[in-house]
């Protein structure tokens, strides 16, 4: 990255006597958006009509809050900018979830609102919201846009702000009459950041610091964050990880960054991580975080986290590091980059006992559940993963399917799991892998969603059925709202307070919506059934009727530590 | 500790919003912001004195230099810094007490800008400290209007607003 982000003024010819709405489609077509998300409304009629007939991918879906969500998981599945559209007023004001999801767990978005007219901004005018203002603590940058003339300018600058550095959504507010005004002048296009200059290159000195460090340690520990991804680093991690025998944890946001059938993985840790990856982490002499930001999720009791290591911290934004566990060598800069820098100078080790010490955790405490006469979810989803191969994109709603989810079914690449963890917003998986489906036309999708997160977008549903996309909802019906219910069952006394909701049958839903439906209740029928679920070419909707009481284990009670791990039943 | 914290940013709508709601949204009170053009017209030096924890203050000047429209944020801990904060205040002076408000004013270097029958306005400029001696001195008179810029503070050395614009070191995002 160069120091300055100003470039030669490129004025190119040729725009002025455009509408804004034309400059504004040609400026997307410029950055090769293929798909956009969203409804249309009286101020972006401007828009719509030069739309009209496009070679971008319109999807109109039923709420705006589902387009966020679209744009989302097309670009957590495609590593590519995700870009939604909403009218003013109601309109932006449903994308705030959306937006707020994506910015929690780093998410390059576009997001565009109408506003009224300039001349009415602040009149309490129709459908009129102060949009920018709403959404800036959500999103990473935003801009309002008055006149024809810069809205090239802010397109441009969108994506390069939403992709570049630390990823984000940034949303344009675009006045009704800035695109419906003909520009007079030729735009100017130049990007004009000087207060953005993304750090991409990790320091040398520090790399070196860090390699001598993890050189000296005897029981080190990768973990593995969601920046990993976003970085596409992958395989460098990988080869960091068998140069040094270094076992690895990945958070919820990086499951697939390594693949765990690897005898390196440790698989997930955190609250409710495996008791290997988090004994690890309280044993480890030196804990090497990269692309992660100590989440409590993760961290359980902040002061006795890895406590006796050396914390290594390699992250490309400065206010992740040192914000909640001080690092003793942070690294500033992208993932790949500092990894490949690392990767020569990491003596090969084979560090057996730690690694023996290691394979003793995970024998004596796998995952782990008990079959018995009704549907148990876990067995839902290790069936799915089996039965896709371990290769499918993978959405959730939110709750403890998304758990169960997280921990059986076995990841293997990156951008495979597609879940929202900062947020954790319960909606979000079938419009997610919808927006997936889209950027991977072939792929098989599967959403594995909780009957109340489901509920509150099924209506996405007719989406996937206007625009025939393929994807597979696999509903675990526990007829409550199981993450919180299993807290009452835990903390407060079997006290079922708001949590028990009723069940209807989502298959049939389906069919209504004009889907195909499947319904399994019994365990002997739910191999058959997934099979019949993926085999459907269109958009199938699978409920199991599951064992409603079921809890989540292992579990890290709030306030605890990593190591005070409640097994469930199994010790 | 009291935090003086300058930000260096572009000249846009909603900068100044941006970094009052990043501070609030943390729960810190802002003792004083000044915004001010500087000698590049695309930006703005703005001046934010908070009180806090350390710590917290440090998130805090990160965050703030994550704003895209932010260039350049200092929070003077460790560097030398000059301040400077003007109050005007006007002060109970019948005839009598006149003479005694003057040369408390003089005293201080202060300057009468405005004289009344009952009153007398006072200008002075200078750190925090010296303005609020005065204050105190004058306090027995009766105070009866009193407005004060907050702090504006640049640091001692060379760097001009350009230069720092330029400079890309340590801007993030
Ligand atoms: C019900 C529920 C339970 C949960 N339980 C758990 C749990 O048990 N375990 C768990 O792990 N999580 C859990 N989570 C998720 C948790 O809340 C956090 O979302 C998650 O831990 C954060 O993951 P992360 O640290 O990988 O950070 P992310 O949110 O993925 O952040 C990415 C980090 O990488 C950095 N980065 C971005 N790009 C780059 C780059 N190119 N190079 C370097 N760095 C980069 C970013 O600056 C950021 O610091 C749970 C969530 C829910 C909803
Ligand atoms: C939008 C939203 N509202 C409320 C919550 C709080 N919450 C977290 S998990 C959960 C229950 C989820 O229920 P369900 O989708 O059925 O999943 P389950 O836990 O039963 O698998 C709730 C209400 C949330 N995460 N998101
Ligand atoms: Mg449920």
């Amino acid at each position: 990255m160069s120091k300055s982000t100003k470039t030669a003024s490129k004025r190119t010819k040729g725009y002025a006597g455009m509408t804004g709405a034309d400059l504004f489609h040609k400026m997307l077509l410029e950055e090769g958006v293929e798909v956009l998300f969203g409804i249309p409304g009286g101020v972006l009629l401007p828009i719509f009509d030069s739309l009209y007939g496009t070679s971008i991918k319109f999807v109109l879906t039923r709420h705006e809050q589902g387009a966020a969500h679209m744009a989302d998981g097309y670009a957590r599945s495609t590593g590519k900018t995700g870009v939604c559209i909403a009218t003013s007023g109601p309109g932006a004001t449903n994308l705030i979830t959306g937006l707020a999801t994506a910015y929690m767990d780093s998410v390059p978005m576009v997001a565009i609102t109408g506003q009224v007219t300039s001349a009415l901004i602040g009149n309490d005018a129709f459908q009129e919201a102060d949009t920018t203002g709403i959404t800036r603590p959500v999103t990473k940058h935003n801009m309002l846009i008055k006149r024809a003339e810069d809205i090239g300018r802010a397109i441009h600058e969108a994506f390069y702000i939403a992709r570049t550095g630390r990823p984000g959504p940034v949303l344009i507010d675009i006045a009704k009459d800035a695109t419906s005004n003909t520009l007079t002048d030729e735009p100017d296009l130049t990007i004009n950041l000087p207060g953005y200059k993304p750090m991409l290159t990790g320091h040398i000195r520090q790399v070196k610091a860090a390699a001598e460090a993890i050189n000296a340690s005897k029981q080190p520990v990768l973990y593995v964050g969601g920046g990993v991804i976003i970085s596409e680093a992958s395989e460098v991690l990988s080869k960091v990880a068998h140069r040094g025998n270094i076992p690895v944890t990945t958070t919820l946001m990086a499951l697939g960054a390594f693949d765990e059938s690897d005898p390196l993985a440790l698989q997930m840790l955190g609250m409710h991580g495996t008791a290997a990856a988090n004994y690890a982490i309280q044993e480890c002499d030196c804990l090497i975080a990269v692309g992660a930001r100590f989440d409590d999720r993760v961290t359980g009791k902040v002061e006795t986290f890895a406590s006796n290591a050396k914390i290594i911290h390699i992250d490309i934004d400065p206010t992740s590091i040192s914000k909640n566990v001080k690092a003793d060598i942070p690294v500033v800069g992208d993932a790949k980059d500092i990894l490949e820098k690392m990767l020569p100078m990491i003596k090969s080790k084979p560090r057996k006992d730690w690694l023996k010490q290691i394979a003793k955790w995970k024998k004596a405490y796998p995952l782990h559940y008990d079959t018995g006469p009704k549907i148990k979810p876990q067995q839902v989803i290790e069936s799915v993963g089996r039965l896709t191969d371990h290769d499918a994109i993978i959405t959730t709603g939110v709750g403890q399917h998304q758990m169960w989810t997280a921990q059986f079914y076995g990841w293997r690449k990156p951008r495979q799991f597609i879940t929202s963890g900062g947020l954790g917003t319960m909606g979000f998986g079938l419009p997610a892998a919808i927006g997936a489906q889209f950027g991977n036309p072939g792929k098989t999708v599967v959403d594995i969603d909780g009957d109340g997160s489901l509920a509150m977008t099924v209506g996405e549903l007719v989406t996937a059925v206007h625009y025939n996309q393929p994807v597979k909802v696999v509903v675990l019906d526990n007829c409550y709202l199981g993450m919180v219910r299993q807290w009452q069952e835990m903390f407060y006394e079997r006290r079922y307070s708001a949590t028990e909701h009723p069940c209807p049958d989502l298959s049939l839903v389906a069919e209504a919506f004009g889907a195909k439906g499947i319904r399994a209740t019994d365990p002997s029928e739910l191999d058959d059934a997934i099979n019949e679920m993926l085999k459907h070419d269109g958009p199938v909707v699978l409920a199991a009727s599951v064992e409603p009481e079921e809890n989540v284990f292992p579990m890290v009670a709030a306030g605890k530590s990593l190591h005070e791990m409640d097994m469930g039943r199994l010790v | 500790m009291k935090h003086v914290i300058t930000a260096l940013v572009q000249n846009t709508p909603g900068v100044l919003a941006h970094v009052a709601g990043m501070i609030a949204a943390r729960g810190f009170n802002i003792d004083s912001l000044v915004v001010g053009r500087t000698e590049d017209p695309e930006l703005s030096r703005m001046t934010v004195v908070v009180i806090g924890d350390d710590h917290v203050l440090e998130q805090v000047r990160k965050q703030l230099e994550k704003i895209i429209t932010i260039v350049r944020v200092r929070d003077f801990k460790d560097i030398d810094y000059v301040e400077r904060d003007l109050m005007l205040v006007r002060v109970s002076a019948p005839p009598e007490k006149r003479a005694e408000v003057v040369e408390l004013a003089n005293l201080f270097r202060g300057r009468i800008v405005d004289v009344a029958k009952q009153s007398l306005t006072v200008e002075l400029s200078g750190p925090e400290a010296k303005l609020e001696a005065f204050v105190d001195m004058v306090k027995p008179y009766g105070i009866r209007e009193l407005a004060r810029t907050g702090i504006i503070a640049v640091q001692r050395g060379e760097q001009r607003a350009k230069e720092q614009k330029e400079n890309g070191k340590g801007k993030n995002a």
